[in-house]
C-alpha cells in the first residue's frame, strides 16, 4: 500500500484495475467521464478501453465481456442509464459470469445534468445490488467489493457515486501493483438455456432474483460499510440515517457535539434490513439525511411498519431535509441542529456586499458554434422559425444575445421535437441543432424517422470534431479510439445521405456570407435536408492573431457586442475593445462589423 | 492542526493548478489533504473555486461557511462572492485586477473591481493586496499569476509550508525551463 492524491473518479478507476479489470466501456457525461479516461491513461495495454457511441452500446459490450468471464466496468452519468435501461433490465435476469460493475454517477443539484434522478431507484427497479460510496477512499475500496459481490452472485451490480465524490480529491491509501488481483477470463461458453432470454427463463430468473435479494439483504446487514456509529450519549433516543457524501456532512456537523447514533447505508439495495432494525430499536426519532430521493427514509418507514416499531422517521417527506438540490455541510448542520434542538448560532449583521457580476457559462471566444447560430439567425430573420437544441456545449446558444435554442430535452431529442412542431405548425421553418458526438450517440435514428415520416425540417449538425463539453473525447467521426488506434472516420455526410437525406451541404460557419446563403437556400427546400457546419473546437486549435479594432473606423455602434456576445470583445473606456488573452482570431466579428473596423484576425485575411 | 483554504477566481487563471500544488506540498510532508473544485458547466470565464483542507480527522473536502483560514482571491468580485466562508479573524490575499464578465459587457455596466476591494477592506482586518498584472509584467509572463498569489499566501503564515517547501514541490511539477520563472514569481 502507498499514498496518492487522487480524484474520486481516478480512485474508482484505480480500484477497478486493482480488482482485475479486463474491459471498460462508457459514454462521456459529467460527473462520470474521468473514470474511463483514467483507466485509458494508466492502461498498460492489458485492459480494453472504449468510448462507445452511447450508453446502450457500452452496456451491451460490457455484458458480452462479462458473459465471457471478464471483469467489466461500464461508466456513464445518471441520464445515460436511461439510454442503457433496455439492456440493463434484461441483463438483470440473465446475469453474468465475470464481475460486472455499472458505474453510474448521480448529480445532485443538478450541477450539469437535465434531471435529479436517483440511480438507487434504478437499482430496486432492476433488482440489482447497488453500492453508494461516501468518500474518495471509500470509492477506491468499495469498487473492489462491488466486483467481488458481482462475481459471487453472478449479477451485474450498480455503483453510484455522486458529483462531490467523483470530483473530490483526497490523499488515500492505494494498493501496489503486486497486490492487484489478476483475472483470467475463461471465454464464452455456449449454453442457450442460460444466455438466451425467453419467457420461461425469465420466470425462473425472477424467482431466483427475489430469493437472492432476500439473502443479500441479510448478507449486506453484516457488510462492514453498512455500519452504525454509536451515540456518544447512550441515553440519546434520536438517530441519524444517511449515505454517500451526506454521511461526511453529518459527521462534520456532529464534531464536538453530544452526538446521536448514526446509521450509514452503503447498499441502498438490497436494503440491509436487519442492520436497520438493530439501529432503530430504542430510538424515538430518526432523521434521514439524503440527497436526491428519500430512499432510506421510505425503507425505514416501511421497516417500522413491518416490525411494529414506534420510531418516527423524518427527512424529505416530512420537510426536515429540503426535497431538491445538493446538501452542504451548512444545510446539514442546520437540519441536525433543528432535529436535536441545538441552538444555531446567530449570524452577526454584516454589510451587504456590492452587486456582484454574474458569470453564466457562455460559448468560448472563437467557438464556431457562435458563428453557426448567428448564420442561421441572420438567414431566418423575419421568418417564422423554431430552433430545437440538444445536449452539449451548443446548449449555451440559448444565452443572449444569440437566443437560438428554443428547446432542449435529452440527447438527440431535438430532431424529432422539431418534426413534431412542424406537424402541428406546417408554416414554421423547423430546425434541429445537434453536435457531432450527439449525432452518433442518438440522432441517427431520429433522422431516419424524420425522413421516413415525411418531415419538413433542416437538420444542422454542429461538427467540431470532438465531444467538447465533457473534455474532448474522441467519437466515430474523429478517427481515433481510446486504444490509441487511428481508424477510418465515420462520415456524417455519408450517414445522412445513406438514410435518405437528399440535400446535405457542408459549410465552414466562420465563412459567414456563404453560411448565411447556404442556410437560406437549404431551408427553402421541402423535406428533410441537412447542413453540416464544420469547424474545429476553438479550445483544440492554436489561436490565430487576435483581431484589431481600427479606432478611426469604429463608430462605437457596438454591433459586434450586441450581435455576438463573444467574451473576446469587451467594453474598455466606453468603446469595444479586443481582449487579447481570449481572442482566437476567428474573424467572425470582422464579418459582422458594418464599418469594416475590425481586422487583423488570424484567418480573416 | 487543520487548515481550510479557499482559492477562488475565474476559469483560466490557474486556480486548480494552485490547489494541486498545495496538495502536493502537503503530500510531501505527509499531511492528509482533501480538495474539491467546480467542474462542469463552468468553462473559461466562469466562477471557479477550490476548497482545500489539510490535517487529520477531516471527513469531507468542503467546509462550512465561516471556517476558511484564508481566501486566496484571484479576482476581486470572486473573493467577495466567497467571503461568507472566511472565519472571523481569517485572512485574504487578493489580486486587485478585475475580470469583466460577458454579461457586464452586454449590459454596459462598468464593473472595475474597486468597489469590491473597498468592501473587503472595510469588512476584513487582514487583507493583502497583490497587483497581479504588474507582477506578471515585471516577471515577464502572464502565466505566473498563480505562483505570485501562492507566494503571497505562504508569506501570510497560515499554510503549514515555507516558500522553500512550495518551491521544492513546484520544481517536481513544472518543466525545467519554467522553474526559474516560477521561483521568481513565488518570491515576488
Amino acid at each position: 500500500m502507498h499514498k496518492e492524491f487522487l480524484m474520486g473518479n481516478a480512485a474508482i478507476a484505480r480500484g477497478a484495475i486493482a480488482a482485475g479489470l479486463d474491459l471498460v466501456s462508457g459514454y462521456p457525461g459529467t460527473p462520470s467521464t474521468e473514470v474511463l479516461e483514467t483507466t485509458a491513461k494508466v492502461n498498460d495495454g492489458s485492459i480494453y478501453v472504449e468510448w462507445s457511441v452511447n450508453e446502450k452500446a457500452a452496456l451491451e459490450l460490457g455484458a458480452g465481456a462479462a458473459y465471457s468471464g471478464a471483469r467489466a466496468m461500464v461508466t456513464m452519468k445518471q441520464v445515460g442509464l436511461n439510454v442503457a435501461s433496455d439492456p440493463l433490465m434484461s441483463l438483470a435476469y440473465i446475469g453474468v459470469k465475470g464481475g460486472m460493475v455499472i458505474m453510474v454517477a448521480d448529480d445532485p443539484g443538478p450541477i450539469s445534468s437535465q434531471t435529479e434522478q436517483d440511480t438507487r431507484h434504478f437499482a430496486s427497479f432492476s433488482k440489482l445490488p447497488c453500492f453508494d460510496p461516501s468518500s474518495v477512499q471509500e470509492a477506491y475500496d468499495m469498487i473492489q467489493d462491488a466486483f467481488e459481490y458481482s462475481e459471487k452472485y453472478h449479477t451485474p451490480v450498480l455503483f453510484r457515486p455522486t458529483t462531490r465524490v467523483c470530483h473530490g480529491y483526497a490523499s488515500i491509501e492505494v494498493k501496489d501493483e503486486d497486490e492487484y488481483k489478476v483475472n483470467k477470463p475463461e471465454g464464452f461458453v455456449k449454453d442457450s438455456s442460460k444466455w438466451v432470454i425467453f419467457p420461461r427463463l425469465s420466470y425462473n430468473a425472477h424467482m431466483h432474483i427475489e430469493e437472492r435479494n432476500a439473502e443479500l439483504s441479510e448478507v449486506l446487514s453484516g457488510y462492514e460499510r453498512n455500519f452504525i456509529v454509536p451515540a456518544k450519549d447512550s441515553s440519546c433516543r434520536r438517530g441519524i440515517a444517511t449515505h454517500g457524501i451526506s454521511y461526511t456532512y453529518v459527521m462534520e456537523a456532529l464534531r464536538d457535539k453530544p452526538a446521536p447514533a448514526v446509521f450509514k447505508v452503503s447498499t441502498p439495495f438490497p436494503f440491509p434490513e436487519q442492520a436497520a432494525v438493530k439501529f432503530l430499536e430504542g430510538l424515538d426519532e430518526v432523521l434521514c439525511v439524503e440527497e436526491l430521493d428519500p430512499v432510506i427514509e421510505r425503507e425505514l418507514t416501511y421497516i417500522c411498519g413491518k416490525y411494529h416499531l414506534g420510531t418516527r422517521i423524518l427527512g424529505k417527506l416530512t420537510h426536515n431535509i429540503k426535497t431538491a438540490g445538493e446538501n452542504t455541510c451548512g444545510t446539514v448542520a442546520v437540519s441536525i441542529a433543528g432535529f436535536m434542538g441545538w441552538e444555531v448560532p446567530e449570524t452577526a449583521e454584516t454589510e451587504a456586499p456590492p452587486a456582484l457580476p454574474v458569470r453564466p457559462p457562455v460559448l468560448c471566444a472563437g467557438c464556431p458554434h457562435r458563428a453557426s447560430f448567428f448564420a442561421v439567425k441572420e438567414a431566418m430573420k423575419g421568418k417564422k422559425s423554431v430552433f430545437c437544441g440538444d445536449i452539449g456545449c451548443y446548449t449555451l446558444g440559448n444565452a443572449m444575445p444569440l437566443d437560438m435554442v428554443d428547446t432542449c430535452l435529452c440527447m438527440g431529442a431535438g430532431v424529432n421535437i422539431t418534426q413534431g412542431i412542424g406537424k402541428i405548425e406546417p408554416d414554421t421553418n423547423c430546425f434541429a441543432f445537434v453536435g457531432d458526438s450527439t449525432f452518433f450517440a442518438s440522432a441517427i435514428t431520429g433522422a431516419v424517422n424524420a425522413v421516413y415520416n415525411q418531415a419538413n425540417m433542416t437538420l444542422v449538425v454542429l461538427d467540431n470534431s470532438t465531444t467538447a463539453m465533457t473534455g474532448h473525447q474522441p467519437h466515430p467521426g474523429t478517427g481515433r479510439t481510446m486504444m490509441g488506434q487511428v481508424v477510418d472516420k465515420v462520415s456524417i455526410q455519408d450517414v445522412l445521405r445513406g438514410v435518405g437525406v437528399k440535400t446535405v451541404e457542408t459549410v465552414d460557419p466562420l465563412d459567414l456570407k456563404t453560411a448565411v446563403e447556404t442556410v437560406k437556400r437549404v431551408a427553402a427546400e421541402d423535406g428533410v435536408k441537412a447542413i453540416i457546419f464544420k469547424s474545429p473546437c476553438a479550445v483544440l486549435i492554436k489561436s490565430g492573431k487576435p483581431a484589431v479594432i481600427d479606432p478611426d473606423k469604429c463608430t462605437n455602434c457596438k454591433r459586434c457586442i450586441k450581435a455576438l456576445g463573444c467574451p473576446g470583445i469587451v467594453m474598455r473606456d466606453g468603446r469595444p475593445a479586443i481582449e487579447n488573452s481570449l481572442c482566437t482570431g476567428c474573424g467572425l466579428c470582422s464579418q459582422v462589423c458594418p464599418f469594416n473596423a475590425i481586422g487583423g484576425a488570424g484567418n480573416a485575411e | 492542526m487543520q487548515s481550510n483554504i479557499l482559492i477562488c477566481g475565474v476559469g483560466g487563471q490557474g486556480i486548480v493548478l494552485t490547489s494541486k500544488l498545495i496538495a502536493a506540498a502537503a503530500m510531501e510532508k505527509d499531511i492528509p489533504v482533501m480538495s474539491a473544485e467546480t467542474i462542469g458547466m463552468a468553462q473559461k470565464g466562469g466562477s471557479v473555486f477550490s476548497f482545500l483542507r489539510l490535517g487529520d480527522g477531516i471527513y469531507c473536502p468542503m467546509f462550512p461557511e465561516k471556517t476558511a483560514d484564508i481566501i486566496i482571491g484571484f479576482e476581486p468580485a470572486e473573493a467577495v462572492r466567497m467571503l461568507p466562508y472566511l472565519k472571523d479573524g481569517g485572512k485574504i490575499v487578493l489580486n486587485t485586477h478585475p475580470i469583466m464578465p460577458v454579461t457586464a459587457t452586454l449590459s454596459g455596466s462598468d464593473y472595475t473591481g474597486r468597489e469590491m476591494i473597498e468592501y473587503l477592506r472595510r469588512n476584513v482586518a487582514d487583507v493583502t493586496l497583490v497587483d497581479g498584472d504588474k507582477a506578471c509584467e515585471e516577471i515577464g509572463s502572464p502565466k505566473v499569476l498563480n505562483m505570485v498569489m501562492l507566494g503571497a499566501a505562504v508569506r501570510n503564515d497560515v499554510l503549514p509550508f515555507t516558500i522553500d517547501d512550495i518551491e521544492e514541490t513546484m520544481k517536481k511539477t513544472v518543466k525545467p525551463q519554467f522553474v526559474e520563472l516560477n521561483s521568481k514569481a513565488l518570491r515576488y
